[in-house]
């Protein structure tokens, strides 16, 4: 029995790829939640691919009870925004009173609130992956997610920043 | 940074005064989205960060920076839309 060979068609010319951002976010204070949400919102902006695996504390960013009450760590914390000794760090309303004076400071500066990033970021289409592995240890839900996560795993999400541009972990 | 005097017409303004990175490039790339080929926009920054960040936006979005004015605490910028 004979096969005829196939007629290779040539490959129509596809668009030139989008440059693509793939960040890791594994902190969920309230300071350290800003940082892979503006690169994310700029990186889309000029038009680039973005992706964000949210893992371990980092998922606090996506968790629809925590993500609007991240707070600013006052103990071991040697730049925040109140300058204190480790011991009055550890006083109770210290926490609460850096997180007010870091939230002051970007009400003065005008820069949007968290929340307020999160929807600039997906009005973008910036990727949010949710890491799956961080769910389990956690006791975290797909229900208690803000709307339009991907819940992914590591392999997922390394597929995605395997062609990307640019990866940082924050 | 250089400034050149030819002061494109524009087709859509902004002002950003006031506001930091990453607002004049995220509410910049809002407008630019919406502009045709070719047409332009005039946008206004105080922050220092545009100086590098708006030429550095125009050329990773494919647009173009027609011209430029840097009056000490205020940016000006033309940037044409590219083709996308």
């Amino acid at each position: 029995m004979t096969v005829a060979a196939q007629r290779i068609e040539p490959e129509p010319e596809a668009p030139p790829r989008k440059k693509r951002l793939a960040l890791v976010a594994s902190k969920g204070t309230l300071d350290q939640a800003y940082p892979p949400l503006i690169l994310a919102t700029t990186a889309a902006s000029l038009g680039w691919e973005v992706g964000i695996y949210f893992t371990f504390y980092g998922l606090d960013i996506l968790h629809q009870d925590r993500f609007e009450k991240l707070k600013v760590a006052s103990l071991a914390n040697p730049s925040g925004p109140i300058r204190v000794p480790n011991l009055l760090g550890a006083v109770p309303g210290a926490t609460a009173a850096a997180t007010k004076v870091m939230k002051g400071w970007m009400e003065k500066s005008r820069m949007p609130e968290l929340p307020e990033f999160i929807d600039m970021a997906q009005g973008l289409d910036v990727t949010f992956f949710a890491c799956a592995t961080t769910m389990g240890v956690m006791g975290v839900e797909e229900s208690d997610l803000i709307e339009g996560c991907d819940i992914a795993g590591a392999a997922a999400f390394l597929d995605f920043a395997a062609e990307a541009d640019v990866q940082l972990f924050v | 940074m250089t400034t050149q005097t030819d002061r494109p017409e524009a087709t859509e303004s902004l002002d950003t005064s006031g506001l930091l990175c990453p607002l004049p490039v995220y509410k910049a790339a809002m407008v630019l989205g919406k502009l045709r080929e070719g047409e332009v926009l005039h946008l206004t920054c105080t922050d220092p960060g545009s100086l590098e960040d708006i030429p550095a936006m125009a050329r990773q979005r494919g647009d173009v920076l027609l011209a430029s004015e840097d009056r000490g605490d205020t940016q000006v910028f033309w940037i044409g839309k590219g083709a996308s």
